[in-house]
């Protein structure tokens, strides 16, 4: 009795998510597998010797690579200090952080094309203070998709990696430090394995989310296509959906795999995180 | 550790310049009083604010945006708070599972999700683009609906719900008049985060277009194809003055420990 209530009330969300999200991913993918009626690998085998979508690939995990680097660099030691400071800033770093999050991924990356375009705000600062005589072309190459990025996916690492940071013991710190280890190796030996878990987290919300963003590399990439603005070109203006159910069937599995391994990772690293 | 303090808080300084300088430049460039883009600007005015409201197609989309995102909202609470709730309260079998497919939408690429749903369901079942849009709409909002009010229902007390119970009250009754009045506050925030990530989508509104209908955001990056002038820069000021308000709501709600669990 107690038991049909339970399902009566997942019910209706489970059902509305199967039959509108589930069911069209299975049948996606299961479409890759064949080709005019008869089962068979071709379609993959074609796409991973095509230079052109090899290519797009690369560039799609390298900028993710970059991007996903990048903010762990500069992610990691502002989410320390905002761990660290009086509650008062915290709250406001933490409300600066957020906002950008919330703000409309069109707003956040169109924001660059003003500043990196060739007539931006950059240009005309360097050029101005003479430290370059040429205009530099950053707009519409993958560069200006890494800065794109970075600025989408930081905050998400900071406020992920101060949900971590904030729950350390001090005492541990302070513990490390007064039997002798230098601030650096107390950095290496105990902050660094300790925040593992949340960098893990952070770092594959980073590149997943790098991976398969889409607005910003459509709007600072130009030409320079990435696996999802070649989705959606083949989806939509070249009406090609087997190459589209292909490249959405790669995405899931890139997906999977990335969360899958790093979590190995991270369970290799510190096995009690 | 003063002088390490320093160093730090000059890089977090430089940080924070990276992550919010680009939108105040959008900012001051929505005051522009000539025909480009520019920083800094030249003239001030606010005529592409008033441009705004000329602009046909962003009036029509903004419509689309609000309705689409009100009325998935609804379904999503309708099917999100029972499921939340079950989820929360109970230990049954499956429990993982279900857990998993409910947030799945947020892990699947959203990108895969709306080319998915447009080819299986939009083009098979031939839906008009307002019914896409509506479900599609629904779908994304579903996790945040959930894992809101999950969270709020973690500082529930059920045996306040029993207390009802051995006092004679029904189980609906006491769901409706002790449990969903104790967890309004989540239910508002819910609300607030999900219209946020609806109204901003474009992974799968991209995908559901058709003569005369889009939602806000595509109509945006159609509008930035063509024109380079600061109307975009003016809907961004007004976007982000939006998102302050629904942020400083849901803190206000439920504290800002709700952005940092993960």
């Amino acid at each position: 009795m107690r038991n049909r209530t339970i399902y009566l009330l997942l019910l209706p969300g489970a059902l509305f998510l199967t039959i509108f999200m589930v069911i069209p991913i299975l049948l996606t993918i299961g479409s890759t597998f064949f080709n005019e009626g008869s089962f068979s690998f071709e379609g993959y085998l074609h796409y991973f010797q095509d230079k052109y979508f090899i290519g797009i690939l690369l560039t799609t995990l390298r900028v993710s690579l970059v991007t996903t680097f990048i903010c762990i660099l500069l992610g990691f030691p502002v989410a320390y200090y905002i761990s660290k400071v009086g509650t008062r800033t915290k709250v406001l770093l933490l409300l600066l952080s957020i906002f950008p999050l919330l703000t409309s991924s069109v707003v956040r990356s169109f924001s660059w094309m003003i500043i990196i375009g060739k007539n931006g705000v950059l240009n005309k600062l360097l050029l101005s203070i003479g430290l370059i005589e040429e205009p530099l072309n950053i707009l519409y190459t993958p560069t200006a998709i890494i800065i794109g990025l970075v600025h989408l996916f930081l905050p998400l690492i900071i406020i992920t990696l101060i949900g971590v940071l904030e729950n350390m013991d001090e005492d541990l710190l302070t513990a490390a430090e007064s039997l002798g280890a230098s601030r650096l190796g107390v950095f290496a030996k105990v902050v660094l394995p300790l925040s593992m878990p949340g960098l893990v987290i952070g770092s594959i919300l980073v590149f997943v989310g790098s991976f398969t963003a889409y607005t910003t590399p459509a709007l600072l990439g130009g030409k320079q296509r990435v696996i999802s603005t070649f989705l959606y070109q083949n989806a939509t203006t070249l009406n090609d959906w087997h190459t589209a159910a292909i490249v959405a069937t790669i995405m899931i599995v890139i997906t999977l795999l990335v969360t899958i391994i790093m979590n190995q990772i991270a369970y290799k690293i510190n096995p009690k995180g | 550790m003063k002088q390490k303090n320093r160093g730090l808080a000059v890089f977090t300084f430089l940080v924070f310049v990276f992550l919010l300088g680009p939108l105040l430049i959008i900012s001051v460039t929505s005051f522009e009083g000539g025909s480009v883009l520019k920083f800094p600007i030249e003239t001030f005015s606010f005529k592409w604010y008033e441009n705004i409201f000329k602009v046909n197609m962003f009036l029509t989309s903004f419509k689309t945006s609000i309705i689409v995102s009100l009325a998935g909202n609804l379904l999503a609470l309708i099917l999100g708070i029972p499921a939340a709730y079950a989820l929360s309260r109970f230990d049954f079998k499956g429990k993982s599972v279900l857990n998993a497919v409910f947030i799945s939408p947020i892990l699947i690429p959203g990108i895969v999700l709306g080319f998915t749903f447009l080819r299986y369901i939009v083009t098979t079942y031939h839906l008009p683009i307002y019914t896409g849009l509506f479900i599609g709409h629904t779908i994304i909002m579903l996790p945040f609906v959930i894992r809101v009010i999950s969270s709020s229902l973690s500082t529930f007390d059920f045996s306040i719900e029993e207390a009802a119970h051995s006092l004679g009250a029904s189980k609906i009754g006491t769901f409706f008049q002790v449990v969903l009045p104790n967890i309004k506050s989540g239910i508002i925030a819910a609300v607030m985060i999900a219209f946020l990530e609806s109204f901003n989508n474009v992974d799968i509104s991209v995908f559901m277009t058709g003569p005369g209908v889009s939602t806000f955001p595509i109509q945006m990056l159609t509008y930035v194809e063509t024109y380079f002038d600061p109307t975009i820069a003016a809907i961004s000021v007004m976007l982000m003055i939006i998102t302050a308000f629904f942020m400083f709501i849901v803190e206000r709600l439920m504290g800002l420990s709700y952005f940092t669990k993960r």
